[in-house]
């Protein structure tokens, strides 16, 4: 479905990445690793269609970005290190406007019921700035669940969430790898998958040693 | 493909209703910046009817590049702008929402200010009347045009400054011509229309071409 | 930088990349520079010794005319320049293509220079046949809203950290001037759309006196000329600065 094809990207004067190739069939989660400032943050910003990247191309369904423009991010679901919340809309406003620019209208009752889910129910008509900062980020994951897009490309989706959260989170991508979703992530956490595989992709071990950062 | 700038239009417009301080501030720069200036030159009335429709229309620039700064700034900060170029609508649509907002914020209440500042510099009701259809017809050229420097200049240091230093020159025409309708219906009002004219094809190039660029640019700054 | 286009026109792409340009620019350099140096030289003593002493014919402008070879020159330039340096940016922007940025940063700073030289020697003249530094003469006013445009774009290059979204948000900003300055242009020669006069005094090419004409078209190559030197070696130094760590340049250094 994801097809990478020798992409190589540079920022600055560093080379981020080289000649990385990989592909992703449906039931596949990518986990992305490597030390800070190895690329990993670049890579999944490529594969958003974010960045032109020097070298290499994306394919997915078989077609390039660069062709499928806007009508790839039907398909895609990004989630960023910022949390894409603003601080002064509510919890359910906030995830109207995000479910709006995806593409699909869902009511308040279905945002009621995914922030429930993720253990926030009764914090919905509260303006996003009086939350902490775990809560916020359980708000911007809620996103998952109003979603159809197969593809989630995730950025330290872990990062500041308790140990249920965490487990919600893990449950929630097996359940999207199980359904025949891709998933693509950064993060330091092991995700365990009842079904469907998961493929590695180390950054660090894509450069030259002279390039090579100590971590 | 409207439901999204209806989206992006109502959010912006009930942010701006939940932080109004924002909306006054445009406001507040404008009428000071206009009541300034008899203080410097004098308070001769002819003097001030002469000035009037320059000093209106430089303090327009200026207040309306005042909150061009925050037009992407605020989304970018927090990451819903990354999210808003990853919709499938078109982004120049979603420019145009930005700047819909944006003008009804800060560009309306100017428009509708004007008849006041008219007062201060002992202008016809005629001039006022000018004032009002050239500044209707101005201001949405300074928030489409400033949207291009705003997105261009998105999180640089001095970033508002740098705004003003590429964008400026580029108000000249709307300077001109919005300041000479003005001018020109203290003399004879059939010679304003093709001030207006002119203005109305300026806004219409605009609407085509600035959302445009300042897509393209907002593209390169979120790299 | 047209002139190298088509020189090298038959293997235009291979001289593209960086690598292949760099020493092609070394060797160019000097000749230019020579070139400019004779043609400047050479303007300039037709200029003062082999022209008439005074221009026009009614009310005519005395020896103080001769700031023409400058003036004229220059103005012509800036404008020029600024087309290329929207040229070298729309090639940039839409080939991709890392040395068409470095041109068109070379670019800027030469247009910025004569565009103030335009706009000093603008003042000198003026003060002399308008009796004023400074006039709100439609090309005096459309030349300092120009320099305008070249400081914004040395501006904006300059407060981006990052190179590459230096290059192309600067390119698309001399773009949108591009599509600008003849708006701007046209608004300021004509404030009043209800009757339009060109308020600055036309000459055709034909009135003017053959050794005037020699002299000021022998300063336009030189600056030309000049142009292209300047050009190069601020290429040759972004070159430098930006590929520093590529392997051409490593072994090139050796």
């Amino acid at each position: 479905m994801l097809d990478v094809l020798q992409l190589s990207c540079r920022r600055g004067e560093r080379l981020l990445f080289d000649d990385l190739s990989f592909q992703l069939d449906t039931g596949t989660l990518l986990h992305v690793r490597g030390c800070n400032g190895s690329g990993k943050t670049t890579l999944l910003r490529a594969l958003c269609g974010l960045l032109r990247t020097d070298q290499g191309e994306i394919r997915w369904r078989g077609q390039t970005l660069q062709s499928l423009a806007e009508d790839y991010y039907q398909d895609v679901l990004y989630f960023g290190h910022l949390n894409g919340l603003k601080g002064d809309l509510t919890a359910v406003e906030n995830l109207r406007v995000a479910a709006r620019l995806a593409g699909y209208r869902c009511g308040t009752g279905a945002i009621d019921q995914a922030l429930a889910r993720i253990g926030l129910g009764g914090y919905g008509d509260l303006p996003c700035r009086m939350l902490s900062q775990g809560q916020k980020k359980r708000v911007a994951l809620a996103r998952l669940l109003l979603t159809n897009a197969p593809l989630w490309i995730l950025d330290e989706p872990f990062t500041a969430l308790d140990v249920d959260a965490v487990a919600w989170l893990q449950d929630h991508l097996a359940a999207h790898v199980s359904a025949g979703g891709l998933v693509v992530l950064t993060t330091h956490q092991e995700v365990a998958l009842t079904s469907g595989q998961i493929q590695r992709v180390d950054l660090d071990n894509q450069k030259t040693a002279s390039m090579k950062t100590p971590c | 493909m409207l439901t999204v700038v209806w989206c992006i239009l109502e959010r912006d417009l009930k942010l701006a209703l939940r932080r109004r301080t924002d909306v006054l501030t445009t406001l507040f720069f404008f009428i000071i910046v206009v009541s300034l200036f008899p203080l410097g030159v004098g308070s001769e009335q002819a003097l001030l009817r002469q000035l009037g429709p320059g000093v209106v229309w430089v303090a327009a620039l200026l207040a309306s590049m005042l909150a061009l700064e925050r037009l992407f700034a605020a989304d970018h900060e927090d990451g819903t702008l990354e999210q808003m170029l990853l919709t499938r609508e078109p982004l120049p649509l979603l420019v145009i929402a930005k700047v819909l907002a944006h003008w009804l914020l800060t560009g309306l209440p100017l428009v509708l200010i004007a008849p006041l500042v008219a007062l201060q510099y002992h202008l016809p009701a005629i001039a006022a009347l000018a004032m009002m259809v050239a500044l209707l017809l101005g201001t949405p050229i300074l928030s489409l045009i400033g949207a291009i420097g705003a997105a261009l200049t998105l999180g640089l240091r001095g970033g508002g400054i740098l705004l003003s230093l590429l964008i400026l020159p580029l108000y000249i025409p709307v300077l001109i011509y919005g300041a000479g309708a003005v001018t020109v219906s203290m003399i004879a009002w059939a010679d304003t229309q093709p001030y207006f004219l002119l203005l109305g094809a300026f806004l219409l190039l605009a609407l085509i071409f600035a959302p445009l660029a300042a897509a393209a640019a907002l593209r390169i700054a979120l790299e | 930088m047209n002139l190298n286009f088509k020189t090298l026109q038959s293997n235009w792409f291979h001289y593209s990349s960086p690598a292949t340009f760099y020493p092609l620019a070394g060797k160019l350099l000097p000749r230019f520079a020579v070139a400019a140096l004779v043609l400047v030289l050479f303007a300039l003593y037709w200029g003062f010794t082999q022209t008439p002493d005074q221009l026009g014919g009614t009310n005519p402008q005395k020896e103080y005319y001769r700031i023409i070879y400058i003036h004229v020159a220059a103005a012509w330039m800036s404008m020029w320049l600024y087309l290329m340096l929207a040229l070298w940016s729309m090639i940039g922007l839409i080939f991709n293509t890392r040395l068409s940025f470095m041109m068109a940063q070379a670019i800027a700073p030469t247009g910025a220079i004569f565009t103030f030289l335009a706009l000093w020697t603008g003042a000198f003249w003026g003060r002399t046949s308008w009796g004023t530094y400074w006039d709100w003469d439609p090309r005096l006013t459309s030349e300092l809203i120009l320099f305008f445009l070249y400081i914004g774009y040395l501006a904006l290059h300059s407060a981006i950290d990052e190179t590459r979204r230096a290059d192309r948000a600067s390119a698309l900003l001399a773009l949108v001037g591009l599509v600008m300055v003849p708006v701007i242009y046209w608004s300021i020669n004509c404030p009043d759309p209800n009757q339009c006069a060109a308020l600055h005094q036309r000459s055709a090419p034909s009135q003017i006196d053959g050794n005037i004409l020699l002299a000021m078209l022998a300063m336009v190559f030189g600056f030309w000329m000049y142009s292209f030197a300047a050009t190069l070696a601020r290429l040759r130094t972004l070159i430098l600065v930006r590929e520093v760590d590529s392997e051409w340049l490593q072994e090139w250094l050796q």
